[in-house]
């Protein structure tokens, strides 16, 4: 199962969004989020990153959804340390954090390909709101 | 060599201390506000490092202050300068000084900021005072410039290029968020590249 790293600036956020995507996802998707600095403020931890990246499962992938620059250019960073064979199967979604999450925790959990979940998550209808 | 270049990063990281509140006043005009905040959390820890370490290899020395950096700025600003210094280690000469060595240092240094930020000049970033500095030290090595002088040179094009980002509008990073707004105000990623410019240059030639 393609499994799901959540990166944001706030602890807060990364935390919360993991929760209301746990609420959807099957028992054996797993999720990971990291948020804040080291200190725990606003901002990112690019070791924190690394770290989770090194534990989660890879098998069948990762998608990371990041919120805003910082989040992005460290999560970019940590990817370039990636060895060759595992770095093909981590991608960073073009997809809004929460909705990515969520869509994908679901998404996973019907064992669905990362492909697959990536052409639904980053496509525009999982924003419309109206 | 590695005492020099360990002096060059002390100064450096008490250049960027000292201008902390400066950093972050720029900062909250445009931006999150936190830019002085992160790189001296960043250059203090820079600084510990240093001091309680030996360095045989410049490229060692430099590459512990990118690797710093990545781990405790906590903005943007880690992965672009850590990127660019990580570059730097690679090309940073053991020996000899020379304006070639300058030049080739400060392109790694811009290629790790535009592989990271994807930036280009005008965009009201770092580059924007990076740039021009490294533009200088090419021309100033066409005219056969003393390295002294081509330095004075490339301090003043940072200053210039920092400067010019006043009337720009940002199309990169949080203040790109402020559109039109974000005209008037000097970027503060291009003040954090001037003083660590200055600081290397007057370094250098005191």
């Amino acid at each position: 199962m393609v499994s799901i790293l959540i990166v944001s600036h706030s602890r807060e956020i990364a935390d919360g969004t993991k929760k209301l995507a746990e609420q959807m996802k099957q028992k054996d998707v797993e999720i990971k989020a990291v948020g804040g600095t080291a200190e725990g403020e606003i901002g990112t931890d690019p070791d924190a990153i690394n770290t989770a990246l090194e534990e989660i499962n890879k098998e069948d992938g990762v998608i990371i959804l990041a919120d805003l620059g910082s989040a992005i250019m460290s999560v970019n960073m940590v990817m370039d340390w990636l060895d060759e064979d595992i770095k093909k199967r981590v991608v960073l979604a073009d997809a809004p954090i929460v909705e990515g999450a969520v869509f994908a925790a679901v998404e996973a959990g019907l064992g669905n390909s990362i492909s697959d979940i990536l052409s639904s998550i980053e496509s525009l209808d999982i924003i419309k709101k109206n | 060599m590695t005492e020099k270049i360990k002096d060059i990063f002390m100064k450096i990281s008490d250049v960027i201390i000292e201008n902390k509140k400066y950093l972050t006043e720029l900062d909250s005009a445009i931006g999150d506000g936190d830019h002085g905040i992160n790189m001296s959390r960043g250059f203090k820890k820079v600084k510990e490092k240093l001091s309680s370490n030996d360095y045989e290899k410049n490229s060692d020395l430099v590459k512990t202050v990118a690797m710093t950096l990545i781990s405790t700025v906590g903005g943007a600003a880690g992965p672009l300068y850590g990127t660019a210094f990580l570059n730097v280690s690679k090309v940073i000469p053991e020996a000899e000084f020379d304006i070639d060595a300058a030049i080739e240092i400060g392109e790694s240094a811009i290629n790790g900021i535009q592989k990271r930020g994807k930036a280009e000049q005008g965009e009201k970033t770092m580059l924007d005072a990076i740039m021009p500095a490294v533009e200088s030290l090419r021309e100033s090595k066409e005219k056969n410039l003393e390295l002294k002088d081509a330095l004075e040179e490339c301090k003043k094009a940072a200053e210039e290029g920092m400067k010019a980002t006043i009337p720009m509008q940002a199309t990169k990073g949080r203040a790109s968020y402020l559109g039109e707004r974000s005209k008037g105000h000097q970027d503060p990623g291009a003040t954090s590249s001037y003083l660590i410019i200055k600081t290397i240059v007057d370094e250098i030639n005191k």
